[in-house]
């Protein structure tokens, strides 16, 4: 034991060793870069998504001015995060990619920056103001939306016969006809929606429905009827994969994800947009970093910037002047916009994602949901 | 307690022998503690702060007195049976309205909204409509949100205006407390912790079970085997310990899965149907197979360390008095490992109960533990009270079970090598 120790030992110090070089050697060459330019720290949800950042706003941003940007990739625990930093009092993020209703409680805690979106924004080509041509719901006090994305449920195409191909909501419940194991997200959000939907709630009565104790619990039972043949999951990059390997016969995802995987790995995956519940995501700035980041949120929010985006992921611009400019992907030159949630045969019954809804009662429904997952 | 008179010995400058005596050793005592300082400085900062930071926020209660202030004190007057009257709403649109310019309304409607579903949007809400509400305030603020109207409403913001609370023990025990103040266990739809506790607390047994059933052969083969075959075998057990958790977890993964290696191999044997696959992961089995591989090192080498101190010579004189090999290692060999079976006992059962990415990992819903849950208040609905009050639970229990075990083994019995 006192040998195995001792080597243990002896090597853990050589690493330390060469991790300490490691550091001060990274720490010099960082005090170099930031003697010359800005370093913004920018967090997002990585994967595709990050990847379009990258390419729409971050590099040309960075040619046009030298600055260094560092993708950190928090965004699924943003608000923690943020709280976790000003309580510690050493807020490191200066722009956070955040989904709306957590900005709105971001905003009422005084985390990040209230913004004047006229102010701060750019102008459409034509002239239009920012508050005029961001689409309803993209400018909250403290929250610049920068794409329309849809959370929706895709499947292998392989694992049904051709003349059996699922279409609707309501055959991701049905076991019969489309047999096979479905990965959802393993929270209430979107399943307790379409749970009601595939039980005859017509999409736009969903949250009226959901508002009751009767309707919670009669989405519970139609979620009851697949319980044991779903694999729950947790991160965006699951879904694409499990389909993949034909571990699921459906999944939901993000559309952008499972585009993606179309696109760039040519899986035969196919997205039911019947139901598709479909939000914003956008940028919130930490208290105290507007300064900071001000320029670089006007570049990454202008039309032409919103429309590249759409070149690389499949999700809507947030602008009205963007949609039009929407073109071809950039790797296969397949046109975008049937892609896009907002496209109207994929937007004839789609839910737009009750945020009030949800802020009041994640705490209580997640955790019956949770309950009932243990059940 | 310097110069004592009544003192007859002394030394040779007249200071009484045991006050010299006293310095010298206080100066020795001094002199260690400098050198265990750094350790003792960072075990209060990284450890000892830390889990009392936890246990204070656990009944921490602050966020409606800091907000509502106006409110709380008006409502100190208030009976608790009928709603209350104008002046206890003025306040409460006088609070909302330096809340909102404040903003810290967040952490107050997140607060009241863990009790009472529907309370974020009144509380953010109403304060955000305030530029447009005239008193009367009692009509304008039922009219802004029928909370307001609801006597509940208000018994919570009564009950939760205290600087301490228990509510977020009684939630991690699925109880609650009723409008009126009595502690109830909440409807069967929300109960969700005591089972996992218990889950946690059983599968952890039964992994630490199988590591000493598994890790015990491996321990004595390691400590009888001649030495070069032996240290072949160590290799063979550190490389995995060095191995990255995440690494061996997902090596798991693509070994159980549907579609994995092991399934493949059945079904390319004809053992198993290709559509009567094992689900081998994402549940139970999952995690109790990859936590069990993961942990065994840390119960065979504190078993092989105490078995490498028992001379071959007892087991010969054992053999050589007429005991039969069994009988032999029974009353013989086995007693003299139980300190390392103690070691590796409680070291992987305390580990296991504190694992929780490899449960998150493969243990699907069936197979999540309780720290789970600690992972998911801490980063996802952002309860850090009932989080810390899960954890500090979990502390507790620890801390019992530990007790026990120093009761009925002995921890100066424990060998760590």
């Amino acid at each position: 034991m006192y040998n195995v120790i001792k080597q243990v030992a002896g090597r853990r110090s050589v690493r330390i060793k060469r991790t300490s070089l490691a550091l001060v050697g990274l720490s010099a060459l960082a005090a170099a870069v930031s003697a010359q330019a800005e370093t913004l720290n920018i967090v997002s949800w990585g994967g595709a998504y990050s990847n379009s950042q990258q390419q729409a706003y971050h590099e040309p941003w960075m040619e046009k001015t030298g600055d260094e940007i560092v993708n950190i990739d928090r965004s699924a625990n943003g608000l923690a995060g943020l709280r976790a930093q000003s309580q510690a009092g050493n807020v490191t993020w200066d722009l956070v990619d955040m989904l709306p209703a957590d900005a709105l409680i971001a905003c009422a805690e005084g985390l990040i920056e209230p913004l004047d979106h006229d102010a701060l924004l750019a102008d459409a080509p034509d002239g239009t103001p920012p508050s005029e041509d961001f689409v309803d719901g993209a400018l909250d006090e403290c929250f610049v939306a920068s794409i329309v994305y849809s959370n929706i449920v895709a499947f292998n195409t392989e694992m049904f016969p051709e003349d059996n191909q699922p279409s609707t909501i309501a055959d991701v419940f049905d076991l019969e006809n489309f047999p096979g194991k479905r990965t959802l997200m393993r929270k209430p959000i979107n399943n307790l929606e379409w749970a009601l939907v595939a039980d005859g709630v017509a999409p736009e009565d969903v949250y009226d429905v959901l508002s009751t104790d009767e309707g919670v619990q009669r989405a519970f039972a139609k979620l009851d009827t697949i319980k044991d043949q779903v694999i729950w999951w947790q991160e965006g990059a699951q879904p694409p994969q499990l389909l993949a390997d034909q571990e699921v016969a459906f999944g939901s995802a993000y559309n952008g994800r499972i585009f993606n995987a179309m696109m760039s790995e040519g899986q035969p995956f196919e997205i039911i947009w019947d139901a598709q519940v479909f939000e914003l995501d956008g940028w919130v700035v930490p208290t105290g970093k507007l300064d900071k980041v001000k320029d670089y949120l006007n570049f990454a929010t202008d039309t032409q910037r919103l429309a590249d985006q759409a070149r690389y992921i499949s999700y809507g611009p947030a602008r009205k002047s963007s949609s039009g400019m929407v073109s071809t992907h950039a790797d296969t030159g397949i046109e975008m916009t049937p892609h896009m949630p907002t496209f109207p045969p994929n937007f004839a019954t789609a839910i737009p994602k009750n945020d009030e809804f949800w802020a009041d009662n994640i705490d209580e429904l997640s955790r019956r949901f949770d309950a009932w997952l243990a059940m | 307690m310097s110069d004592s008179p009544s003192a007859p010995l002394t030394t040779a400058d007249g200071v009484p022998l045991k006050v010299s005596l006293r310095r010298a050793s206080r100066r020795l005592k001094i002199k260690a503690l400098l050198l265990v300082s750094p350790l003792l400085a960072f075990l209060i900062i990284a450890f000892v702060m830390p889990i009392f930071d936890m246990l204070w926020r656990s009944v921490d209660n602050p966020e409606v007195s800091n907000a509502l202030p106006h409110t709380v004190e008006a409502l100190e007057n208030w009976d608790g049976e009928s709603l209350p009257d104008e002046p206890v709403f003025a306040a409460l649109a006088q609070d909302l309205k330096t809340g909102q310019e404040a903003r810290n309304l967040g952490l107050v409607s997140s607060r009241l909204n863990y009790e009472k579903s529907g309370m974020r949007s009144a509380v953010m809400g109403t304060a955000r409509r305030l530029s447009r509400i005239e008193p009367p305030y009692k009509t304008a603020l039922i009219d802004a949100n029928d909370a307001w109207g609801e006597l509940d409403t208000w018994q919570l913001i009564e009950r939760e205006s205290a600087p301490y609370t228990l509510s977020y023990y009684l939630a991690a025990v699925d109880m609650q407390y009723t409008p009126s103040g009595e502690i109830v266990e909440v409807p069967d739809y929300l109960q969700i912790h005591l089972a996992l506790f218990w889950r946690t607390f059983w599968m952890s047994g039964l992994i630490t079970l199988l590591t000493l059933v598994l890790g015990y052969p491996i321990a004595f083969l390691l400590a009888n085997l001649p030495a070069r075959r032996a240290n072949l075998l160590m290799i063979l057990v550190l490389l995995p310990f060095w191995t990255s958790l995440l690494v061996r977890t997902t090596t798991w993964i693509a070994i159980l899965q549907s579609q994995g290696v092991l399934n493949d191999v059945m079904v390319a044997l004809g053992v198993i149907a290709d559509e009567m696959r094992w689900q081998m992961i994402y549940n139970k089995t999952g995690t109790i197979t990859a936590m069990t591989h993961i942990l065994l090192p840390f119960m065979i080498l504190p078993l092989y360390s105490v078995m490498k101190t028992i001379p071959p010579s007892y087991m010969r004189a054992a053999r050589s008095l007429g005991g039969k090999p069994f009988l032999s290692f029974r009353r013989v060999y086995f007693p003299l490992t139980i300190p390392g079976i103690a070691a590796g006992g409680i070291l992987v059962f305390i580990l296991s109960i504190g694992y929780y990415i490899t449960p998150a990992l493969v243990g699907g819903q069936s197979g999540r533990f309780i720290t789970n849950y600690i992972a998911y208040h801490m980063q996802t609905s952002l309860n850090w009270g009932l989080a810390a009050a899960i954890a500090s639970i979990l502390l507790f229990v620890v801390i019992v079970f530990y007790m026990i075990f120093n009761r009925l083994i002995g921890v100066d019995k424990v060998k760590l090598g």
